[in-house]
């Protein structure tokens, strides 16, 4: 029998911080973070003190001064006399506006287009397979810039359209004008409204009319309760399917219920189309989507539809063979098979890196600075920073700005992702 | 301990970083060169040639300035800005001046800490439109669209201008001259506004300017000139000098051709000897040497000279002297003296 002596407790020895692998990796990390805070501090001493040399401090009561530069496009009220905070916010709601369009139809595009590449008809899949390497190998900014010369220079000035034999015609029975200053189409107005401010004649100048916030609004809750009732009925549907095995068919009742009380709503308020017509120099009076918008909006869409392709077809390929198989040998329809098969799973594949092609087009769209459009870049972090000098503050308020809406878009589709996932149980 | 040491270094490293930009005619000398912001483009003010050599008005005192520091009127990095990067490269240090059609302001002047030296060219902003329209006055432009360039002052006055009148138009904002001119021709915005001064040089460039005219409105003052960081006085004072000296050239009948001779021995007009240094020691206050004025009225001629040479009536784009004659002549131009 032996008797085990504990090892002598050896004193701590500064080498051991080194050595011993019980200490060495906190002392790496207390390092790391030594030389990290160093590195901030280091940044921070320098801004203040090259701000101090250039006789700037630091201050964002710019905000609240007067812009006093105009803007061509706003989803909001301004005017030159309105603050920097607000020229700001309409760029902002101006960047949202086309990353919210071009997310739309990328997506679309990109898996009509992704779908359409897995084709077996060889002209349709190689057609696809150049649109996709064509637009992902040149740069957006050339697309874009390319985009904007041919609305530029291809379409029609406003004043073609003027004189007794024009040079160009409005399409859509007189109800469209394509022009090199953007596209002008129809609004609806409401003889009736309820905000009763912005009266405007139209082309004939016969009726008054308005729309106003609370009309729209009244007309998006009077839907949205629609939509509520669908859902019920259709449930109530589920239920007697399972109770009696008979699906009662209601579809006219959907539809009614859908339609119906909008069409009151609409007619209430006396809803009638405005039509854009020609006014000294530009189109009045219709929705004006300018050539700049048009440009970004189809340049950033078609650029990312390449990608949000390739993802859809990869998610495809990632679907075993042995699905489709099934699916045919059952009777299926390739089309059907497609959409009720194949795209619900393969969307577990798909939805992830689609976030990333989201945020990437949010944030392409600052590339607004080659064709003019207004967005945030250009309000707050162009003219506003070049008025007032704030160069700092701005592209803090700019970054934070661009940093909160990648993290809502990315949270908001994760949320989305977790929805469709494999439940298991 | 060490790290005292070590963030005491960081202090140190940080304040010296932050103090580079005081001598500004020290880092020039030891760099060899000038850098001087122009614009991205304007024929007759800043625009490359054929050759890629820059030429124009506001060159003509990027290279005065180069051949009154270095004897060398092509010791000159040009380097192009548009109206929104303009600032921020002079703030910033990566120019030494900024000699770009750019308008003296109170803002500017005050707020976004830079020092305007003189004035070169005082301008004003007009419209241009197509002939065809029949527009004759500013006023008739209710409901036009725009282009304007962003991030500068004409940006502004337009907004006033079409406040106070009461009528509205639509802005096209774009980023340099050379899309203004693009969108201009093909129709997509009705009127161009800048300086009264670019339009004249842009309309030059175009294969028809007959068909374009300018409006009788002048909206605003715009007085041009060259500007340098604020906080570097003696900077300020060689770029400011520089200018004068040429305003001065040109009130004193020296020009290119005869400031060889007139500066090779002291004349009988004292005030030209001061300016050519052989008399008193005018460049060593300056820290530059005696023939400095010499060199920087040979690197492109007198004021008057770099005018007709560049934007005067014999040019393409032909403006008058108007306001821009010298004082003598009924016009504004006027230096302070040499003494």
């Amino acid at each position: 029998m032996s008797t085990l002596t504990d090892a002598p407790k050896q004193g701590f020895r500064l080498s051991q911080l080194i050595y011993d692998t019980r200490y060495r990796s906190i002392t790496i990390q207390v390092v790391a973070m030594v030389l990290m805070l160093a590195g901030f501090f280091w940044l921070i001493n320098n801004t203040v003190q090259n701000l101090a040399n250039l006789g700037k401090d630091f201050d964002f009561g710019f905000l609240g001064n007067p812009a006093g530069y105009d803007i061509n496009q706003m989803l909001i009220e301004y005017n030159n006399q309105m603050s920097h905070g607000r020229a700001a916010m309409v760029g902002i709601l101006n960047t949202l506006l086309v990353a919210f369009l071009g997310c739309i139809t990328a997506t679309i595009l990109g898996v009509i287009i992704g779908v359409l590449r897995l084709s077996k008809n060889w002209v349709v899949s190689r057609l696809m397979a150049v649109y996709v390497e064509g637009f992902r190998n040149v740069p957006l900014l050339l697309w874009i810039v390319l985009i904007m010369a041919i609305v530029n220079e291809s379409m029609p000035q406003p004043r073609d359209f003027r004189g007794d034999e024009p040079a160009a015609e409005m399409i859509l029975n007189d109800s469209v004008a394509i022009t090199n200053r953007g596209a002008y189409i129809p609004r609806i107005a409401f003889t009736r409204s309820l905000s009763g401010n912005e009266p405007v004649a139209s082309a004939d100048g016969l009726t008054p009319v308005a729309s106003g916030g609370i009309d729209w609004l009244l007309i998006l809750g009077v839907l949205a309760t629609s939509i509520f009732a669908v859902r019920y009925l259709r449930k109530r549907a589920d239920k007697i399917q399972a109770a009696t095995g008979d699906r009662p068919t209601q579809w006219y009742l959907e539809l009614g219920v859908l339609i119906v009380p909008v069409a009151i709503v609409l007619l209430l308020l006396g809803a009638t189309i405005v039509k854009p017509y020609l006014k000294g120099f530009n189109f009045a009076d219709g929705i004006e989507m300018s050539d700049s918008l048009i440009a970004l909006w189809l340049a950033l869409s078609l650029y990312t539809a390449a990608f949000i392709a390739e993802i859809v077809r990869a998610g495809i390929m990632a679907i075993s063979k042995g699905q489709t198989e099934a699916a045919f040998a059952l009777g299926v329809q390739p089309g059907r098979t497609m959409r009720l098969v194949i795209l619900p799973q393969a969307m577990r594949v798909i939805i992830p890196p689609l976030i990333s092609q989201f945020l990437n087009l949010t944030k392409n769209s600052s590339l607004a600075i080659a064709v003019g459009y207004m967005d945030v870049r250009a309000t707050l972090g162009g003219i506003t920073i070049n008025q007032t000098g704030r160069e700092l503050e701005g592209m803090l308020l700019l970054g934070a700005f661009y940093l909160a809406l990648s993290l809502a878009i990315s949270g908001l589709m994760n949320i989305y992702n977790r929805s469709t996932q494999l439940q298991e149980r | 301990m060490k790290t005292t040491v070590f963030f005491g270094a960081l202090t140190a490293a940080g304040l010296a970083a932050g103090m580079v930009s005081a001598a500004t005619l020290d880092d020039v000398k030891a760099r060899g060169s000038l850098n001087c912001g122009v614009t991205t483009g304007l024929v007759g003010f800043a625009a490359p040639d054929a050759n890629g050599v820059w030429t124009g008005f506001d060159v003509g005192v990027c290279r005065a300035v180069a051949a009154a520091i270095f004897g060398d009127p092509t010791a000159v990095e040009f380097i192009p800005t548009t109206g929104q990067t303009r600032f921020t490269a002079l703030a910033s240090g990566e120019i030494d001046m900024l000699a770009r059609n750019t308008t003296w302001t109170f803002s500017r002047d005050v707020d976004l800490k830079f020092e305007f030296v003189g004035i070169n060219y005082y301008d004003g902003q007009g419209f241009m439109v197509p002939k065809e329209l029949g527009v004759t006055s500013a006023k008739d432009l209710d409901g036009a669209t725009v282009c304007i360039q962003t991030g500068t002052t004409t940006e502004l006055n337009l907004a006033d201008f079409f406040r106070t009148n009461n009528i509205e138009y639509k802005p096209a904002p774009i980023e340099t001259n050379a899309e203004a001119q693009q969108k201009y021709l093909s129709g997509a915005c009705d009127v161009y506004t800048t300086d009264a001064s670019g339009l004249a040089a842009t309309r030059a460039t175009f294969e028809a300017p007959g068909d374009h005219v300018l409006l009788p409105e002048i909206i605003s003052k715009e007085p041009l000139g060259p500007l340098v960081r604020h906080g570097d006085s003696e900077w300020g004072d060689v770029v400011r000098w520089t200018l004068n000296a040429l305003i001065t050239a040109e009130e004193l009948g020296v020009t290119s051709t005869n400031v060889k001779e007139l500066g090779a021995a002291a004349t009988d007009n004292p005030e030209v000897n001061r300016l050519l240094g052989t008399e008193g020691e005018l460049g060593a206050m300056l820290g530059l040497d005696a023939d400095w004025a010499m060199n920087a009225i040979l690197a492109g001629g007198n004021y008057g000279e770099l005018f007709e040479k560049n934007i005067g009536e014999n040019t393409p784009i032909g403006l008058a002297r108007g306001l821009n004659a010298k004082w003598t002549e009924g016009g504004l131009i006027y230096s302070p003296p040499f003494r």
